[in-house]
């Protein structure tokens, strides 16, 4: 401490934060990541929030706005029996995919760790969102937030007009569906389209102009003609197998009522925007560790943090990236943040100081001494699988010991397929990508017909891989609720691709 | 330089998740209202100030979603730390539940928990307890309505006291009407008199300019007249809230509390008909705002107290049960006349008084107190010895015997036993359950 007050070059001393310190420290870090990392970000919003805030976003997918449900209000309610009781602790930081990007910090931080996660959130999290070729695609960051507050609206209103039992039943049934609620390859239409917004704000009005308490007990044909024949033709123009159940089931359903469809099309959209997270974890955490612990030491380097920030820095850093090996009590499967970061500083050392292994595996960038920009490539081009593949070496392969396991349910035993030797190194890299392909342990259940002019039959197939069935233990329930927006028969086939 | 700003958050308003919340105990209501009387089995009334911690089962509240079943076909998995294992090792499976195995639900780590426990607070908890619980007989048939009135809101009026001003109506009046009249802006006021101030500055003004001059001064004329004929705000566009009363109907209830707090009655004893009430008390509290409470405790004689007194303070004496019964007449024909209230008794007591004034609380009883009451209830608080003593239910105190003779008679009378404080809350949903009553 005397080492740091002593020092009137460092940006902080103690480990309590203002506004003051933290613009200070924001400035410091914003000149290592663009000046020297040469990140490219969106406008970052850094908002102060407290315990209760932090498990009230933990609740709703972390998003600063979400329509009402009682599955958030169970999320909460666990979540804070576990951070009172301490079997948890809360996340330092939480950041969202938008334009500009926001990002939550703790009031309870210190002022170390407030560097550590600005650094970490605001520049590492917040250069993969806008540089990530997934989410450039996929999602929406100019629109998301405008656009949940419509849902959020949306949801109210329906509550108010039709009961908030109609309405809950209605999203049971969508969340039940979310997993199968995304276009996995087809690029969808963005959700800031002006005149998509527009457009559903106007079925919103529409409804309230012809809400009107006393046709109430007429029979309800709201939707107005020119969007049942929009909505039929694009119903007529999917190509079945659909893989998107959500999607379907709200063009093509007989029995949702147009305020239901919109209800649908809010939960699928929202599947669809967090679907790139899901597939971008080992990538996304491995990119802001990266890139915290690269400003963190460079913050160091200049003389702008102390040894004591260093310290705790250090401390809560190996936490994060620490991987337990299988044996521990304490495994859980591989560390996203572990991967992602060993991947990542072993790209800097692969073109800083090659080995004759490296010269072989990765011909295009060993020695190229260019890190910087062979990790943008990296960053912006791959999701956890590709990049898995592409990148995963010898190295660090030996370093965390990986080793595959082949499990056949059949089996009495499980064998080892490969480990970290030469002639294993190939297998086992493809192995852990596969790990990473979502198709490989989300149910692949596709919409396979639909008899529209007959009985109305919804029929959906599950192509199994490598045995897999469906867990009987939730398949059924899951039905039920497919059987609740299709409203007429459902029948689910499974079959070995 | 990136653009970015920092907002503080933390003075946000709280419960953002407080619909959520609420929406999430509808939906497990039947669950939670199992887990909330299981929990009651060993609490304390004592512990009513504070939230309770339950588990209700999982399922109830299950988000299904399709999953890929762990016991069917084959998968490979790469797991980290390898120590001796070379390529073709077999390993026999651990068994299952247990060991090693755990790592491989690393990818699907699905909720697996059979229970789900979070906390109740202490309002929603005494909600769901109090849920079905109801004072008897609430509605007197000879009762006289006793109306009371309440200020609603009625739309706007032109008159009104300033504190009851609408504001937005006023203005927007104002300005339709200033729009109307056409009068003039300060805007177009202040551009004109710009104009004028720079012809005034002209050294040497030509013949136009003085016209023009003119024809300013004119129209400026003609514009604040407009403005003195045409006000920014008139009295006419004044508008304010209207409230209206309405009458609102009200049921007059009081409750008397009668606790023997004599000598007889042990700590013990006195620390259970203390729970009693106090759990009473809530329920009263919460579920009727207009139920008058009567404090009356009584050793050799009674006195009339307030809510501190009779829970916290302590005395002893002598044990004249029937004076309670008489102080609670005398305050009730004092103040709770029998034709607008309707009358509540309960009384706790060990069943030990003087010789002979089983008999006389009997008759007060009887001719008194019975006719005018709604609902009587009669605690006794029992030694857990004399629980098994007493386990039949017409041997008993002295007072328990007594009150026995002559509770056929009345139906709206009841009378119980507590010996133990896991007792208080089944007995307490006894007399007051809606169903019991029915049925008795």
């Amino acid at each position: 401490m005397s080492v740091e007050t002593r020092n009137p070059g460092l940006l902080f001393a103690d480990s309590d934060w203002d506004f003051d310190r933290l613009k200070r420290t924001y400035d410091a870090i914003e000149d290592i990541a663009l000046g020297d990392l040469g990140l490219d970000v969106y406008p970052n919003q850094i908002e102060i929030i407290s315990s209760e805030q932090m498990l009230d976003a933990y609740s709703s997918h972390g998003m600063p706005l979400m329509y009402k449900h009682w599955s958030f209000g169970k999320r909460f309610a666990r979540d804070q029996i576990r951070y009172q009781k301490g079997y948890q602790g809360l996340a330092y930081e939480i950041v969202i995919n938008s334009s500009p990007c926001i990002s939550y910090l703790m009031e309870e931080n210190t002022m170390t760790m407030q560097t550590l996660v600005m650094a970490h959130a605001c520049f590492g999290h917040n250069h993969f969102f806008k540089n990530n070729y997934l989410f450039r695609q996929w999602t929406d960051a100019e629109g998301i937030l405008s656009y949940l507050d419509f849902a959020k609206k949306y949801v109210a209103k329906c509550e108010d007009e039709y009961g908030p039992a109609e309405v809950e039943t209605i999203l049971d049934s969508a969340h039940a569906l979310m997993d199968q609620g995304v276009f996995r390859y087809a690029r969808p239409p963005r959700l800031s389209e002006a005149d998509k917004l527009a457009k559903a704000a106007a079925r919103a009005d529409y409804e309230q102009k012809t809400f009107n308490d006393i046709w109430r007990t007429l029979p309800n044909t709201d939707e107005p003609e020119d969007d049942k024949e929009e909505r039929q033709q694009e119903v007529r123009n999917i190509k079945l197998p659909e893989e998107n159940l959500l999607y379907f089931i709200e063009k093509a359903s007989p029995v949702l009522k147009p305020w239901q469809r919109e209800l649908v099309r809010i939960v699928r959209n929202i599947a669809q925007y967090f679907y790139p997270q899901k597939q971008t974890k080992v990538m996304n955490e491995g990119c802001a560790s990266f890139v915290h612990h690269y400003i963190m030491n460079a913050l160091y380097d200049r003389g702008l943090i102390g040894e004591g920030a260093m310290m705790e820095f250090l401390h809560s850093h190996s936490a994060v990236v620490f991987q337990p090996e299988f044996d521990d009590p304490r495994y859980s499967g591989i560390n996203p943040y572990a991967l992602g970061f060993s991947m990542m500083q072993d790209i800097r050392r692969i073109c800083e100081e090659p080995t004759e292994e490296d010269l072989e595996w990765f011909p295009e960038i060993a020695g190229s001494k260019d890190w910087r920009s062979a990790l943008k490539t990296a960053w912006a081009e791959f999701r956890d699988e590709s990049f898995i593949l592409q990148y995963l070496s010898p190295n660090v392969m030996r370093k965390m010991r990986l080793f595959a396991v082949e499990d056949d349910a059949e089996d009495t035993h499980v064998e080892v397929s490969a480990i970290h030797d030469e002639s294993g190194f190939r297998a086992l890299r493809a192995r852990l990508a596969a790990q990473y392909d979502l198709g490989m342990h989300e149910p692949n259940i596709q919409v396979v017909s639909a008899d529209l002019d007959g009985d109305r039959m919804l029929t959906l197939k599950h192509t199994m891989h490598a045995g897999r069935k469906l867990d009987p233990k939730t398949r059924d329930d899951v039905l039920w609720h497919v059987h609740n927006l299709w409203g007429f028969p459902v029948k689910l086939e499974e079959e070995e691709a | 330089m990136n653009k970015f700003h920092f907002i503080d958050r933390r003075k946000n308003p709280k419960g953002k998740s407080l619909g959520n919340r609420q929406r999430f105990l509808r939906r497990a209501r039947a669950q939670i209202k199992e887990a909330v009387q299981k929990s009651l089995r060993d609490r304390s009334v004592s512990d009513l100030d504070r939230g309770e911690k339950i588990s209700i089962p999982a399922k109830s509240t299950a988000e299904p979603r399709f999953r890929l079943d762990p016991e069917t076909g084959r998968r490979e998995i790469v797991h980290p730390g390898n120590k001796e294992f070379t390529t073709g090792d077999r390993i026999k499976k651990p068994p299952k539940g247990g060991g090693k195995g755990r790592g491989k639900d690393a990818a699907d780590s699905g909720d697996s928990e059979d229970e789900f426990q979070f906390t109740l607070t202490q309002e929603e908890f005494l909600d769901i307890f109090f849920e079905d619980l109801e004072l008897p007989n609430l509605v007197k048939r000879s009762l006289k309505e006793i109306r009371s009135t309440a200020y609603r809101r009625a739309g706007f009026t032109v008159a009104g006291s300033p504190n009851n001003l609408n504001l937005i109506r006023t203005m927007r009046n104002a300005h339709g009407r200033r729009l109307a009249l056409k009068r003039p802006t300060t805007r177009e006021v202040n551009a004109l008199k710009e104009r004028l101030f720079e012809l005034e500055r002209v050294f040497d003004p030509s013949e136009e300019e003085i016209a023009e001059k003119k024809a300013l001064i004119a129209k400026l004329e003609e514009m604040e007249r407009r403005r003195r004929w045409a006000p920014f705000i008139d009295p006419l566009d004044v508008r304010y809230n209207a409230f209206e009363p309405t009458p609102v109907e009200t049921t007059a209830a009081v409750m008397f509390c009668l606790m023997d707090v004599s000598g007889s009655m042990g700590e013990r004893e006195k620390d259970l008909a203390k729970r009693f009430y106090m759990l009473l008390y809530l329920f009263l509290k919460r579920r009727y705002e207009r139920v008058e409470v009567v404090f009356i405790r009584h050793t050799h004689h009674a006195e009339e107290v307030d809510e501190e007194t009779f829970f916290y303070s302590r005395q002893s004496g002598g044990t004249v049960v029937s004076t309670a019964l008489e102080k609670m007449l005398e305050v009730q024909k004092e103040r709770f006349p029998a034709s607008e209230w309707n009358i509540y008794v309960a009384q706790a007591s060990d069943g030990f008084t003087q010789s002979g004034d089983a008999q006389r609380c009997v008759e007060i009883l009887d001719q008194d107190v019975m006719p005018i009451s709604q609902y009587y209830a009669y605690i006794e608080i029992l030694d857990e010895r004399e629980l098994e003593v007493f386990s039949d239910a017409d041997s008993g105190a002295e007072l328990w015997r007594a009150y026995r003779t002559f509770a056929p008679k009345w139906p709206n009378f009841a009378q119980t036993r507590i010996a133990r404080p896991q007792d208080i809350f089944p007995v307490f949903r006894e007399l007051f359950s809606k169903d019991s009553r029915e049925a008795a």
